[in-house]
C-alpha cells in the first residue's frame, strides 16, 4: 500500500510538489493529500489563499481519478474541463488535507467531488465538483 | 497609503488603487510565491498576470501551467475588481468560484487574468473572469463567482 502511495505522489505535478503536497495515506475511499502550512500558501493575513486550497482540491481529484483508472483498466491521461469550488470556512495556518470521490467514471469522462479539511474532517474548509475528460489510447 | 504597512493598505474604506494594492499583495504569501503582477485596470475590472515557471507546471509531459495557478490569478483579479467597482477596500472572502478551462495555458506563456465585477449588493460582489495569454479574443478559461463582505473584520 505504501508503494502505491508513493507512486501516486510521484504522479502529482511540479506545482503540487512546490507547494509541499504529497499523498499522506490511502483511506477506505481513496488517496488523502496533505498540504503543510507555509507562507507560500497564505492569502489575507492569518488565512490560507483560496487558490492554494483549490489546488489541493484539484490534486485530490487527480489522485482519485488515477487510482480509479489504475484499478479499472490501467492509467490514462486526463484533462480537466471545469471546477466549481465552495469556500466554507477560512483556512487556518495549519496542515490541510483533501480527498476526492469519484461520483461517476465513464469511458470518456469522470465526475469527481473533492473536500478539504484541517483539524476536523467533518468540518470542510472547502468542497469542489470537477469534470475531467479521460483520453483513450485511440486519442479520444 | 503606506505600501510597506498592510494595516493601512487593508483598512476598511481605504480608497482603492489596484496597482498599489497588488504591489503589496505580490510581496508576501501566495501572491508573492506566484509573483502575481499588476497588468491593467478599468472602471470595474482589474487584470493581473503570472509568468510561466517550471515549478508551476501542471503536466510535466507538456509543460502546461497548473490549472490551480489560473484559479489563484482569477481569485485575486475578481476580488480586486469588486474593490475597483466600489472604489474602496472592503474586507471580503470568496464564497464560490467556477472555472471552465477552454484550453491549457501553454509552456513558457505568461498568463493574464482579468476579473470583472458586474454587480454589487450590500453584502455580495458578483464577478466574472477571463484568463488568456495576451489576446483577450483567445481566452483559455472563463470564471464566475461571488464574494461576501465580512462584517466587523478588524485589520
Amino acid at each position: 500500500m505504501n508503494h502505491f502511495r508513493d507512486d501516486l505522489t510521484a504522479l502529482l505535478p511540479p506545482y503540487a510538489q512546490s507547494l509541499g503536497m504529497f499523498v499522506r495515506h490511502m483511506d477506505g475511499t481513496g488517496p488523502v493529500i496533505e498540504m503543510p502550512f507555509d507562507q507560500k500558501i497564505q492569502g489575507r493575513p492569518g488565512f490560507l489563499h483560496g487558490g492554494a486550497i483549490s489546488g489541493l482540491l484539484e490534486m485530490a481529484a487527480i489522485a482519485a481519478i488515477h487510482q480509479a483508472l489504475i484499478a479499472r483498466h490501467g492509467d490514462a491521461p486526463i484533462r480537466q474541463v471545469n471546477v466549481t469550488i465552495d469556500f466554507m470556512r477560512g483556512g487556518l495556518p495549519q496542515t490541510s488535507y483533501a480527498a476526492g470521490t469519484i461520483a461517476r467514471m465513464g469511458r470518456s469522462m469522470a465526475n469527481v467531488n473533492a473536500r478539504a479539511w484541517q483539524g476536523d474532517p467533518e468540518k470542510p474548509i472547502a468542497t469542489a465538483q470537477m469534470h475531467y475528460l479521460i483520453k483513450s489510447a485511440q486519442g479520444g | 497609503m503606506d505600501i510597506e504597512n498592510p494595516v493601512s493598505t487593508f483598512t476598511e474604506g481605504t480608497p482603492f488603487d489596484p496597482e498599489l494594492v497588488n504591489r503589496f499583495m505580490s510581496k508576501f504569501g501566495h501572491g508573492g510565491f506566484l509573483n502575481m503582477e499588476y497588468s491593467q485596470h478599468g472602471e470595474d475590472w482589474v487584470e493581473l498576470a503570472i509568468d510561466w515557471r517550471d515549478d508551476l507546471v501542471g503536466d510535466p509531459g507538456t509543460g502546461v501551467m497548473a490549472s490551480a495557478v489560473v484559479i489563484s490569478l482569477l481569485d485575486n483579479a475578481t476580488s480586486m475588481s469588486i474593490w475597483q467597482k466600489r472604489g474602496a477596500f472592503v474586507p471580503q472572502v470568496t464564497m464560490d468560484l467556477r472555472l471552465d478551462y477552454l484550453r491549457p495555458s501553454p509552456a513558457g506563456k505568461r498568463v493574464y487574468g482579468r476579473g470583472i465585477c458586474y454587480h454589487i449588493s450590500r453584502k455580495i460582489g458578483f464577478v466574472r473572469g477571463i484568463a488568456h495569454n495576451g489576446d483577450l479574443e483567445d481566452p483559455l478559461a472563463y470564471a464566475s463567482g461571488t464574494f461576501i463582505r465580512l462584517e466587523g473584520w478588524q485589520s
